[in-house]
């Protein structure tokens, strides 16, 4: 018998220092951040020594709070929104007699994550301008909701739709066998079973709307400022580590909600 | 080829009370009249408990129409043990489908105590299915997935906790209840599934090869146990497989079906021993099929001359009228070998000798060619004869072994 060895891709020549290599550029940059956040001087690039109070001085900033709650206003809503959204859609793609046009709806949902992000932003500016124009119409902060929730739908469109689809239809046949209705088949069988699919599209919509600049740089109005864009607004002054700190804090916000819905999926799945 | 004559098979046996009845009404439903929270409950129960009348079913449409069934018809008794014996794509399962209710038929009815139930769903049906994969609820305990059928049925708690101890027990589960059920093997799984679907009280109980997941030695007990449950519970089984020998040994009447129609409805023993085509001969152990011509018949009895000028008399099945070429069928067991070829019924060369502990196949290649004719001789200490191959022998029938098929 061949060596089992020789197929195992860790063993090739060079895969060890290109494993490395990307690492190294894609975390090395994230640590000097964090680590920049506590130098006790005032520029970003120069160490002078450690200290806590950049992150003192980000705690106590009143544009950084209004930027925070705007952030998660808007994620929050567009989270809930667009999840709710994702997982009908996901149902009544997968749990229908196939139909024309299903190919069509499934393209149609997904697009929003093909066509380029700019594109979006330009179209959903043009648009809220033209209902402002027309009608007099301004949401205020719901347009940025309105535009957040539907980038969100694909990305919490797709783990519903796979865990939909991986789930056992026998076991929605078997409650139908035991006297259940479909609504009660629903809600006690097919809805606790999406719960981790639910979890993990509602976890990514979040990280999407949290982070989305593009589309919210155009969107936003005065006093719409997110997190992004605060971030952005202070780059372009001269900058110090309080900004590195503003962003280690996104960053264990960020860590701290994949964690929790990695250790939710992998609770439900035992 | 253990067949189980129409007697129960012997296991412990628990009073008929401890089996499915709640604790006023013993074994049966008491005797509702009109719908118990929407589900059927019929008035007068007669004498069949399923009446299958010309079901057709057709999946999709135009040049790619398939007739999964084509036109069946059968009755299954009250109390019955039946089996839907056939291979995979013969439509057995689509049969079993439809009296689910997870299908419906293009055309025909389906009658439950003599109420057409083809249009109803699956939830208003009193019949309860166990699933091939089990499919049990993986995010509820054993004790829970046996109460859901009770619970959808909005009965009230404490008879849901009585009835799933009962099933329990009858299971023999109780250890258990509070496990999820990915935490249990295989053969646990399929007892709750059997639990499940029997808690409800349904007046049917389907059973879509249910056995097939287990390796040979659980499934050998699981049969028995099946048995057991169907006679305590006294709950008519509609069983689908394609083993044979389950269908053999379990069940009270077989179907066998073939390409989306009923060929033969019997005994076990019928089908074996009488089977009516060459399809049900061939597919239920092992057989020889010997080409023969009619001289005479009557009474269900027909005279058959074979190319040896030796003649014999073969019964037929009913409603046919064999005349000229026909297939004869003669069980491998129900022959003989004998050393003189000139007293052998047909004759032929010794071209094999297969040793299988138990018993001996002797292969014997027939003057008159066509397919090896086979001679099962069950092995004792005092078998004396031995054969060579090569050598020349003749075969004679039991009394009444040999059939004329239908073809």
């Amino acid at each position: 018998m061949a060596d089992p060895r020789a197929i195992d891709i860790k063993e090739q020549p060079g895969f060890r220092s290109i494993a490395i290599i990307c690492l190294l550029v894609l975390y090395v940059p994230v640590l000097i951040l964090m680590i920049f956040s506590l130098n006790s001087g005032s520029l970003i690039t120069h160490w002078e020594g450690v200290t806590l109070s950049w992150y003192g001085s980000a705690f106590l900033n009143e544009e950084f709070h209004a930027a925070a709650r705007n952030t998660l206003i808007i994620s929050v809503s567009a989270t809930i929104v667009s999840t709710i959204c994702a997982t009908l859609a996901a149902i009544g793609m997968t749990r229908v007699k196939p139909w024309r046009g299903l190919a069509a709806a499934f393209m149609v949902i997904n697009l929003p994550l093909m066509v380029p992000e700019i594109i979006t932003a330009v179209a959903t500016l043009s648009f809220f301008a033209l209902i402002a124009g027309a009608f007099g119409l301004n949401f205020g902060i719901g347009n940025l909701i309105l535009a957040h929730t539907v980038f969100c739908i694909p990305f919490a469109y797709m783990p519903i739709r796979a865990r939909l689809e991986d789930m056992d239809l026998t076991l929605e046949y078997a409650a139908a066998d035991l006297y259940a209705t479909p609504w009660n088949a629903f809600k006690r069988i097919t809805l606790p079973l999406l719960v981790p699919g639910i979890m993990s599209g509602a976890a990514l919509a979040f990280i999407v709307s949290f982070d989305d600049f593009t589309i919210t740089q155009l969107v936003a109005g005065p006093g719409q400022t997110t997190l992004p864009l605060y971030i952005w607004n202070q780059i372009r002054r001269p900058m110090t580590p309080e900004i590195n700190a503003i962003s280690t804090i996104l960053l264990m916000v960020s860590i701290l909600f994949v964690s929790v819905s990695f250790l939710i999926a992998r609770r439900r799945a035992k | 080829m253990g067949i189980a004559s129409k007697s129960r098979i012997a296991a412990p046996q628990l009073p008929r009370q401890l089996a499915c009845g709640d604790n006023q009404s013993g074994t049966h439903l008491p005797p509702r009249a009109g719908s118990l929270n929407g589900v059927i409950v019929p008035e007068q129960p007669g004498k069949d408990a399923i009446e299958v009348r010309g079901v057709r079913k057709v999946f999709g449409t135009g040049e790619s129409q398939v007739a999964a069934l084509d036109t069946v018809s059968v009755s299954i008794r009250e109390n019955e043990f039946f089996t839907l014996l056939g291979p995979s794509g013969c439509g057995k399962t689509t049969l079993l489908r439809l009296i689910a209710g997870f299908d419906f038929p293009t055309a025909g009815e389906i009658l439950l105590h003599g109420q057409d139930i083809a249009p109803l769903p699956p939830f208003k049906r009193p019949v309860n299915t166990v699933f091939q994969s089990y499919a049990l609820f993986p995010h509820m305990t054993v004790a829970q997935n046996i109460g859901f059928g009770l619970e959808m049925l909005g009965r009230p708690k404490a008879e849901i906790e009585a009835r799933v101890a009962q099933m329990l027990k009858l299971v023999k589960m109780e250890a258990l209840k509070a496990r999820r059920t990915s935490q249990i093997s295989g053969g646990q799984q399929q007892r709750v599934a059997l639990a499940r679907a029997l808690a409800p009280q349904p007046k049917v109980l389907l059973l879509d090869e249910p056995l097939s997941a287990l390796d040979y030695k659980l499934r050998k007990e699981m049969q028995i146990e099946l048995k057991r449950l169907q006679h305590e519970t006294g709950i008519t089984f509609i069983f689908v497989t394609h083993d044979q020998e389950e269908a053999l040994t379990m069940s009270d009447r077989i179907a066998v079906m073939s390409a989306g129609k009923i060929l033969q409805v019997g005994t076990p023993r019928d089908i074996y021993d009488r089977p009516a085509e060459r399809f049900v001969a061939d597919f239920i152990g092992e057989t020889n099929f010997l080409p023969g011509t009619v001289v005479s018949k009557q009474a269900g009895v027909a005279t058959v001359k074979f190319a040896s000028n030796a003649t014999i008399s073969a019964g037929y099945p009913e409603g046919f009228d064999p005349a000229g070429e026909v297939t004869l069928v003669v069980r491998p067991e129900h022959a003989d070998l004998v050393p003189d070829p000139a007293k052998g019924t047909v004759t032929g060369t010794l071209s094999n000798i297969v040793y299988f502990g138990t018993d001996t196949h002797y292969h014997v290649k027939l003057d008159g060619g066509g397919e090896n004719f086979i001679v099962r001789h069950q092995n004792s200490r005092s078998s004396v004869v031995t054969y060579e191959t090569g050598a020349k022998v003749g075969i004679q029938f039991e009394e009444d072994a040999a059939r004329v098929l239908k073809d």
